[in-house]
């Protein structure tokens, strides 16, 4: 029983920060409908800015929590700045354009932004200083420290804090409007370029986000740390419904669910015949029943909650 | 005018045979065999293109049948089995079991558009890599990670074209008759591509990829059509495969990333989705471009800078990334774009993006 | 009219690439004998890190060589080193090694996995170079019956066995856990290690995998932990290795962590922040501290390099050794002269006395495991040249 509530919590932290990220994803597509192959990139880079600056204020003997949020900062600002700088240099002058050349100019920044972090910051991994202790907590004789705890109630909050922003504000109504009609919104006076940067902004500050919780938890970070993050991120935006904010949210801890349940039990189940080597085919497996039964997944696109 | 175009093949046809030779006078053994795996790229790009480019589905996952086509062979002639079947046996059937893994994945998918459908082929792409990187216990089936080697050269008859010979005074290397094996391939496939384009089949792709709900009302039965695009592009993958497996005599899973998938869709899109012509120049360019840097990235930096800042490697892939968004940003259509598209672009904006929204997005 | 602009870029292109080509065929003095040595290794992608450290080994050596002033057939030697980026890619592999051909090389150190060490190594053959793997371990390497492939590492099968009687003989643990990455390397390992515990009377009570771009383990972990071994191993790199040992540490289990030579980094130390203390790991070869030559080798390196060695530097430094060491005794730099007596060399290396079987796998091999005491690699054990089983 505890060995199942720990895979119960193991699978709610991972799919946690797979829903951090595939935020992201849903809401770019929500509004642009494109897939920003990119994102998992900017998750990198915020993790490399994060570390960076850490580094700097521990070194110069900042408090170590003004240290932890101030690094979030920068991290968060960097990102912004740089999910801004790529949709304008990428994106947008293609937004007339066939809907694959997008994807191939994502997959250029993808490859470019990887390959500057390897010049910046070196091949090598780097240990993640993080200036406290994570404390560990037993829970009916599972495992669950600080920094877990703390990365599914960030992921919760902002999940919160982001339908807030979507359905009670001004920017959020003009998000909505775009993602419904963009030439309707247009005529009733939304500045479309401005919501997408907004957009992309936000999405990339949530990477930022993503990628700083993802090196506290595990300890290290590496250039190319982002490009299996993302994938399985965009699986889980596509598991609960692309452009779905609550979809993304479910699709991730539903995906951080399977891939440890099934890790942990398929393989006794099936005396080790499919065991966790399998465990990304548990994964696709699920998405491809999903899909074949709900087409537009789990929680659909509900056009006006999209974005 | 018919003299006049025959004469243009004829010199295209000299040309194609000498290249081998002039690459290898000119760069070395390297480039030649940089042709060949050019050459297998293009029969993978020219498949995807059925897929993508007529058809209009997004497939991420395109790399699994080239790995189907690369594993039939190599398990039907390696000591693996200890089964040394010839290549006139092992080259179709890879192609038919290809083949019917696309049927495969394109029947429980159909009903999907865009972007699902990208995501759920991703996914079978990496499941039948996944599989082949495990079934090496229970029962051993590929060998696992270790993947299969010793596999047979491909042979037609008693001539391998694994082995050099000497031809009137002229060394024939093994580079050199891979090229040419590969060259009769790519040219079928060509063929082949071409002659679907004009066929009922091609209109009835194209007619899907421009309005899937017009097409089935004109009678065409949209199911069907779009399963062979998934079956004929497969096909291409099984062959590309086949030829694969026997030019390197080694195949393991690591060869079957997602990443190759993504680099053949890069190819089809740069060079210009759905026109043979672009696609085949979108392969030679995305092959020969890394190499490209790797020689370059060096040497221009010590001749600009007087010496080498940055690393050549990292250099390298870094301008390959920037490459690709330029030539996106100055030619969206592809490089060498379908003249379809073309007119569609070149005249009125609002018939592309009358295109695009019903292309892609065709239930939204 | 696109095309003709396209044209231009390729031709461009091909001019760079010529200028290129010749600026490495620098004419040499005719008294110098200019030998140009092969690296092949990944210079991009997630395990670059390791690469690099490949190229700096090899570079040590080279460097070294030129500095002694070493006379090959009368003539004064002068080393050039030709360093690739195979990207881990067995495709790329077999372009690389084709160019290395083509620059005519006398002879090649790499490649750094056994994934493109196989397939390379048929073009090396085909053109016979004798190339040096120092990091290769799949046994099939050097199975393929080509006369050209040698390595300065014992393979999995070697070092395999040296771990299981560790496991079982030395500590005397019985209920063992394993886990791979799925990678040749890992895999091939750990199957090698799962092998030589059972025939010492081990039990395998959980066999678990994971990918090599993995960083979360916690599933596969918990099912360990419902089993109650006494030892995990896992058989794969040190970038998995670390949130390996941090996580097992972090689900409360006090299970002893083994793990091969992809473990024994210094990363691994700096990284896993103390949950690493009391790891195994194995190493081919024996301490450089216990070599004469091997002392001052790491001194040297991170003085040079900036860096400590990463893994397999002193692997590719005596590869470097050995082929000079042949082609002393050939007295003569060409390949088809000095390959004969490359099988027969025997060197006092950084990392072990060097020599040959038939095959071209390194004879005896031993294996020295080490563990992490008070935040330090130190070594526990040499398991001293368990006969070769293939």
């Amino acid at each position: 029983m505890d060995i199942l509530l720990q895979q119960i919590i193991n699978g709610l932290v991972q799919g946690s920060v797979y829903a951090l990220v595939a935020l992201g994803y849903t809401m770019v597509y929500g509004i642009l409908g494109l897939i920003n192959f990119a994102h998992g990139e900017v998750v990198m880079i915020g993790a490399m800015i994060a570390l960076t600056a850490l580094q700097a204020l521990l070194a110069a003997v900042v408090a170590p929590v003004l240290a932890v949020l101030l690094s979030l900062l920068v991290a968060m600002a960097v990102c912004m700045a740089l999910g801004y700088s790529i949709e304008r240099i990428a994106y947008r002058p293609l937004r007339n354009a066939p809907r694959l050349a997008p994807l191939i100019t994502a997959i250029g920044v993808s490859i470019v932004l990887q390959n500057l972090a390897m010049m910046i910051w070196g091949r090598e991994y780097h240990s993640f200083p993080l200036p406290f202790t994570s404390t560990s907590h037993q829970i009916g004789g599972a495992v669950v420290n600080d920094v877990q705890i703390g990365i599914v109630v960030v992921a919760l909050l902002i999940m919160v804090g982001l339908m807030w922003l979507v359905h009670h504000t001004r920017t959020g109504r003009a998000m909505r409007a775009v993602a419904e009609h963009p030439a309707a919104a247009t005529l009733m006076g939304v500045d479309i370029n401005r919501v997408i940067s907004v957009t992309f902004m936000l999405g990339s500050a949530l990477a930022a986000i993503a990628g700083f919780m993802v090196s506290a938890n595990y300890g290290i970070v590496h250039y190319y740390m982002g490009f299996m993050l993302g994938l399985k991120a965009f699986t889980a935006a596509v598991l609960g419904g692309i452009g779905n904010l609550r979809g993304a949210m479910l699709g991730g801890v539903l995906l951080g669910l399977i891939e440890s349940l099934g890790a942990g039990y398929i393989g006794d189940l099936t005396g080790g015949f499919l065991g966790s080597h399998y465990q990304d085919v548990f994964a696709f497996f699920v998405l491809i029943a999903v899909l074949v039964f709900r087409p537009s997944g789990l929680l659909g696109e509900k056009l006006a909650e999209r974005a | 005018m018919k003299l006049h175009r025959s004469s243009g093949h004829l010199t295209l046809a000299i040309a194609l045979l000498a290249l081998p030779f002039i690459i290898d006078a000119l760069l070395g053994h390297g480039w030649v065999r940089i042709a060949d795996f050019a050459l297998l790229y293009i029969m993978l790009a020219l498949g995807l293109n059925i897929v993508v480019g007529y058809a209009g589905l997004l497939d991420l996952g395109y790399i699994a049948f080239f790995a189907v086509g690369a594993y039939t062979y190599a398990l039907l002639g390696s000591p693996q089995f200890g089964l040394h079947w010839p290549m006139f046996v092992t080259l179709p059937l890879g192609a038919l079991i290809a083949c019917g893994f696309g049927v495969l994945l394109g029947a429980p998918t159909l009903k999907l558009r865009g972007d699902y459908l990208a995501i759920v082929t991703l996914g079978f792409g990496e499941i039948i890599r996944i599989f082949l990187n495990n079934l090496n216990a229970p029962l051993n089936i590929t060998n696992g990670p270790q993947g299969i080697s010793a596999i047979d050269p491909l042979q037609l008859g008693g001539f391998s074209f694994g082995s050099s010979y000497q031809w009137m005074g002229i060394k024939i290397d093994d580079v050199h008759l891979h090229y040419y094996l590969f060259l009769v391939f790519t040219l079928l496939v060509i063929f082949v591509s071409r002659r679907l384009e004009d066929s009922r089949i091609g209109r009835a792709w194209v007619a899907i990829r421009e309005d899937e709900v017009a097409a089935s009302a004109m009678g065409i039965n949209t199911r069907n059509i779009k399963l062979l695009a998934f079956a004929m592009g497969a096909t291409f993958g099984g062959i590309s495969g086949g030829l694969f497996a026997g030019f390197q005599g080694f195949v393991s899973p690591e060869s079957f990333s997602l990443m190759e998938s993504i680099m053949v869709l890069c190819m089809v899109v740069l060079g210009g989705m759905g026109n043979v012509g672009g696609v085949v120049l979108g392969g030679v360019i995305l092959v020969a471009l890394p190499e490209l840097f790797r020689n370059a990235a060096g040497p221009v930096q010590l001749a600009l800078l007087g010496k080498v800042v940055v690393d050549p490697e990292s250099l390298r892939m870094l301008m390959f990334g920037l490459a690709l968004i330029l030539v996106m940003l100055w030619r969206p259509a592809g490089l060498w774009p379908s003249s379809q598209r073309r007119r569609e672009f070149d005249a009125d904006g609002s018939v592309l993006e009358q295109e695009q929204e019903t292309v892609y997005d065709a239930s939204k | 009219m696109q095309i003709c602009r396209f044209t231009l870029f390729a031709v461009l292109g091909i001019v760079l690439v010529a200028c290129g080509n010749n600026e490495t065929t620098s004419t040499a003095a005719s008294d110098e004998l200019v030998i140009r040595i092969g690296a092949a290794a990944p210079l991009t992608g997630p395990q670059a890190h390791v690469g690099k450290d490949n190229e700096y080994g090899t570079r040590m050596a080279i460097d070294d060589a030129n500095a002694k002033g070493l006379m090959i057939g009368g003539k004064k030697a002068r080393f050039e080193l030709l360093s690739e980026d195979d990207q881990t890619d067995p495709k790329t592999a077999t372009i690389v090694a084709q160019k290395l051909v083509d620059a005519k090389v006398n002879g090649v150190i790499g490649h750094m996995n056994s994934g493109t060490s196989i397939p390379a190594a048929s073009i090396y053959f085909k053109n016979g170079i004798p190339q040096i793997s120092p990091s290769a371990t799949a046994v099939k390497f050097t199975a393929q019956g080509y006369n050209t492939s040698f390595r300065v590492m014992t393979n999995d099968a070697q070092q395999g066995q040296a771990l299981g009687e560790f496991a079982t003989q030395v500590l005397g643990l019985k209920k063992i856990a394993v886990i791979d990455d799925r990678t040749a390397y890992g895999q091939g390992l750990a199957d090698e290690f799962v092998k030589a515990a059972q025939a010492s009377g081990a039990q395998i009570v959980a066999r678990e995998y994971t990918t090599d771009k993995s960083v979360d383990f916690t599933a596969v972990l918990t099912s360990i932990k419902g089993k109650q071994p006494e030892l995990l191993f896992f058989g794969g790199m040190d970038p998995q290795g670390v949130p390996m040992v941090k996580q097992l540490r972090a689900l409360g289990m006090k299970t002893q962590f083994v793990m091969g030579d992809g473990g024994y980094t210094p990363k691994l130390i700096e990284l896993a922040g103390g949950a690493e203390e009391g790891t195994y790991a194995s190493l081919p070869g024996v301490p450089l501290d216990n070599m004469p030559s091997g002392r001052d080798f790491s001194k040297r390196y991170e003085a040079r390099f900036h860096q400590p060695i990463q893994l397999y530097a002193p692997y590719c430094y005596d590869a470097v050794n050995v082929m000079i060491a042949a082609m002393q005794k050939a007295g003569s730099a060409e390949p088809a002269k000095y390959l004969p007596e490359v099988g027969k060399v025997v060197l006092d290396g950084v990392t072990a006395k060097i020599s040959f079987d038939e095959k071209g796998d390194i004879k005896g091999g031993a294996v020295t495991i080490y563990q992490v005491r008070q935040g330090k690699w130190s070594a526990v054990q040499t398991m001293g040249g368990a006969p070769a089983a293939h």
